[in-house]
């Protein structure tokens, strides 16, 4: 159940071009801004959207080619969530959930027996008389679920499953989609822009920019090696881009910085992370071997603490605590020392240029 | 529906020229009312010729009816969906009758379906089939003139459908026909019998066009509005009492449908 997809979709000026397998019991998360071109992968593969160049295949069997050869969706055996779930409002939450069963040839009774037992799996056959409209937001999402599962899918494709939820019924539903997202033997693919769901649902996370691919890899490596500065956003991280040799990295925008890694050579990108950094009002003294003069351009507090965005060379942001930003005496233009310890920069080769 | 609390009272330049409209509608009504041969009122509408007109109205009306919604909706569905060359012309072609002259209907009706029509000769030597100055003409006339009410309110109702109902379905393994029939229908019903109605109305005040081409035979092609016109010349109370009753029956329907289908009304 291996979904492959090497194809460009154009619409316009904008071209999805993707090259990527998805192996089967494995969920890949599709994370990017809006725009890149994330729903319009998966309705590629859905087959709500024809490709235009290159092919697609499910199970090893072609499903579009671009050229002469298109499965409709009906034939693809890809269950979709879809945005805002899409629930048939004219019909129940029973007769929504029965629909592909009853379309894929069951008759009546069975398909509504196949409706309760997908149902009460999510826990919400209490519901099955209700119209979608009566139902809460995270109450739809199993029913959009549910209604996906029915017809027994290779493939499972969720774009933006959470995005209509509040808060606090999103980290109970993560949780609730987390483990049938475990139960799930095919290939599923989650379209998302929250990171968080990325980290906690996915094994391996596809980061789509503008319609390219930019990274591909575990949420742990995308959480410590970002490649885009929109990854490094997501993480929290300033992501800082310069030219290694023997232990020093020269910055692209100014500054200096000495790092641990001493073979590391040409061009590299390096990972500031704010909890690293110390801020002081002195030049400082003590074993961190880097240390630069900036001013404070904002403060943000953030849960706890308080994030100091910090102009120099290089502008970093810092994570300090509410009470450190008084002692220090903090506020926008306080001009300030930045000290980090070089094996706490994280390193790596840059694989885009 | 959401009710606004209005904040200032409405002003003067459009409640003066919006009562002006309002008066303009109702005051005939309130005239027909009033000239009303009450006395005479039960005999005048048991009459022969006001049953049958009125039997022939309805049965016409909603066979028209019928027929426009049984090939209006696809062609509804097709320019919604921009599936045949040439929408924008196709759209326009739609709404000619709206704009055309019931009489210049009438005559492009004979035109098409008149026995020596475009049409209508063929019809008539190889399978001697006649519409004019028929029953079967007046429905002719009725869908012709009434259709395009149905077309355009549907085709707006498939336009703003929110396509991703029929994407899941779709992708939940439902051919095309179930598609349609178990989805994208019933998510138009309320249009649907909105346009129904709308078309169903036309129709059954439909004059100009069946009098053209199906005349104004008692019995076979005299409707209502044709027979209100006929006894207007001679028996002015028929002729009220007619449109009274003609009158009825509008409202009737109207408050039948009210709070369910009609636009406007509240929906839940």
């Amino acid at each position: 159940m291996t979904v492959r997809v090497d194809a460009e979709v154009s619409r316009g000026t904008f071209t999805l071009a993707v090259d990527a397998t998805f192996e089967s019991g494995t969920v890949t998360a599709i994370l990017g801004p809006n725009g890149a071109g994330k729903s319009t992968l998966i309705r590629a593969i859905a087959g709500l959207q024809a490709i235009d160049r290159g092919t697609v295949s499910i199970d090893g069997q072609v499903v579009d080619d671009s050229a002469s050869l298109f499965i409709p969706p009906r034939e693809r055996r890809c269950g979709v969530v879809f945005q805002d779930y899409a629930l048939f409002p004219h019909l129940n939450v029973l007769d929504n959930v029965a629909f592909g069963p009853r379309s894929r040839g069951a008759a009546n009774t069975e398909a509504k027996a196949v409706a309760h037992l997908n149902l009460a799996r999510l826990g919400i056959d209490h519901l099955a008389e209700r119209r979608p409209s009566t139902v809460s937001g995270g109450q739809a999402q199993r029913v959009a679920l549910a209604r996906a599962l029915a017809t027994q899918p290779h493939v499972l494709l969720l774009d933006e499953p959470m995005a209509a939820l509040d808060a606090e019924t999103r980290i109970e539903i993560r949780i609730e989609l987390e483990r049938q997202l475990a139960d799930f033997a095919g290939c599923a693919l989650l379209v998302t822009h929250d990171p968080l769901d990325a980290m906690l649902l996915a094994d391996r996370v596809l980061v789509i920019e503008d319609g390219r691919v930019v990274q591909d890899g575990s949420p742990a490596e995308l959480a410590n090696r970002p490649v885009t500065d929109y990854v490094a956003a997501l993480m929290g991280v300033t992501l800082l881009r310069g030219t290694a040799s023997d232990g020093v990295l020269n910055l692209d925008n100014g500054g200096l910085l000495h790092i641990a890694d001493r073979q590391l050579a040409g061009r590299v990108l390096a990972v500031l992370r704010p909890s690293s950094i110390t801020v002081h009002r002195q030049p400082p003294e003590g074993s961190a071997r880097n240390a630069w003069p900036g001013t404070v351009a904002s403060l943000q507090p953030s849960h706890d603490r308080v994030l100091v965005m910090v102009n120099g060379s290089p502008s970093v942001t810092a994570a300090v605590t509410s009470g450190a930003i008084a002692e220090l005496g903090l506020s926008v233009g306080t001009d300030v020392w930045l000290s980090v310890k070089a094996v706490e920069i994280d390193a790596y080769p840059n694989p885009t240029r | 529906m959401v009710r606004q609390r209005s904040t200032a009272p409405a002003p003067w330049f459009l409640v003066v020229p919006g009562l002006v409209a309002l008066a303009f509608l109702v005051v005939p009504l309130i005239g027909l009312l009033a000239q009303a041969p009450w006395g005479s009122f039960g005999s005048l509408v048991t009459s022969p010729l006001a049953t049958e007109a009125l039997r022939l109205s309805l049965i016409t009306s909603l066979v028209a009816t019928a027929f426009a919604a049984i090939v209006g909706v696809p062609l509804a569905w097709l320019l919604a969906r921009e599936a045949l060359p040439g929408t924008r012309v196709i759209r326009a072609l739609v709404i000619v009758p709206l704009l055309l002259p019931p009489v210049v209907s009438g005559v492009t009706l004979l035109a098409a379906f008149g026995r020596r029509g475009l049409v209508g000769q063929y019809l008539y030597e190889s399978l001697g089939i006649q519409l004019p100055f028929t029953t079967a003409g007046v429905v002719l006339a009725e869908a012709f003139v009434a259709m395009p009410f149905l077309v355009i309110t549907l085709e707006g109702a498939f336009r703003s459908l929110d396509r991703r109902y029929e994407e899941a379905a779709i992708t939940l393994g439902a051919s095309s026909w179930r598609v349609f029939h178990r989805i994208t229908l019933p998510l138009v019903g309320p249009s649907l019998v909105a346009g129904a109605v709308l078309c169903w109305a036309r129709a059954l005040g439909e004059f100009g066009a069946t009098i053209t081409f199906a005349g104004n035979f008692p019995g076979v092609t005299q409707t209502m509005p044709l027979a209100v016109y006929q006894a207007l010349e001679s028996d002015r109370d028929a002729a009220i009492a007619l449109s009274i009753l003609l009158l009825a029956v509008c409202i009737g329907v109207l408050i039948g449908l009210r709070g369910h289908y009609l636009p406007g009304s509240a929906r839940s």
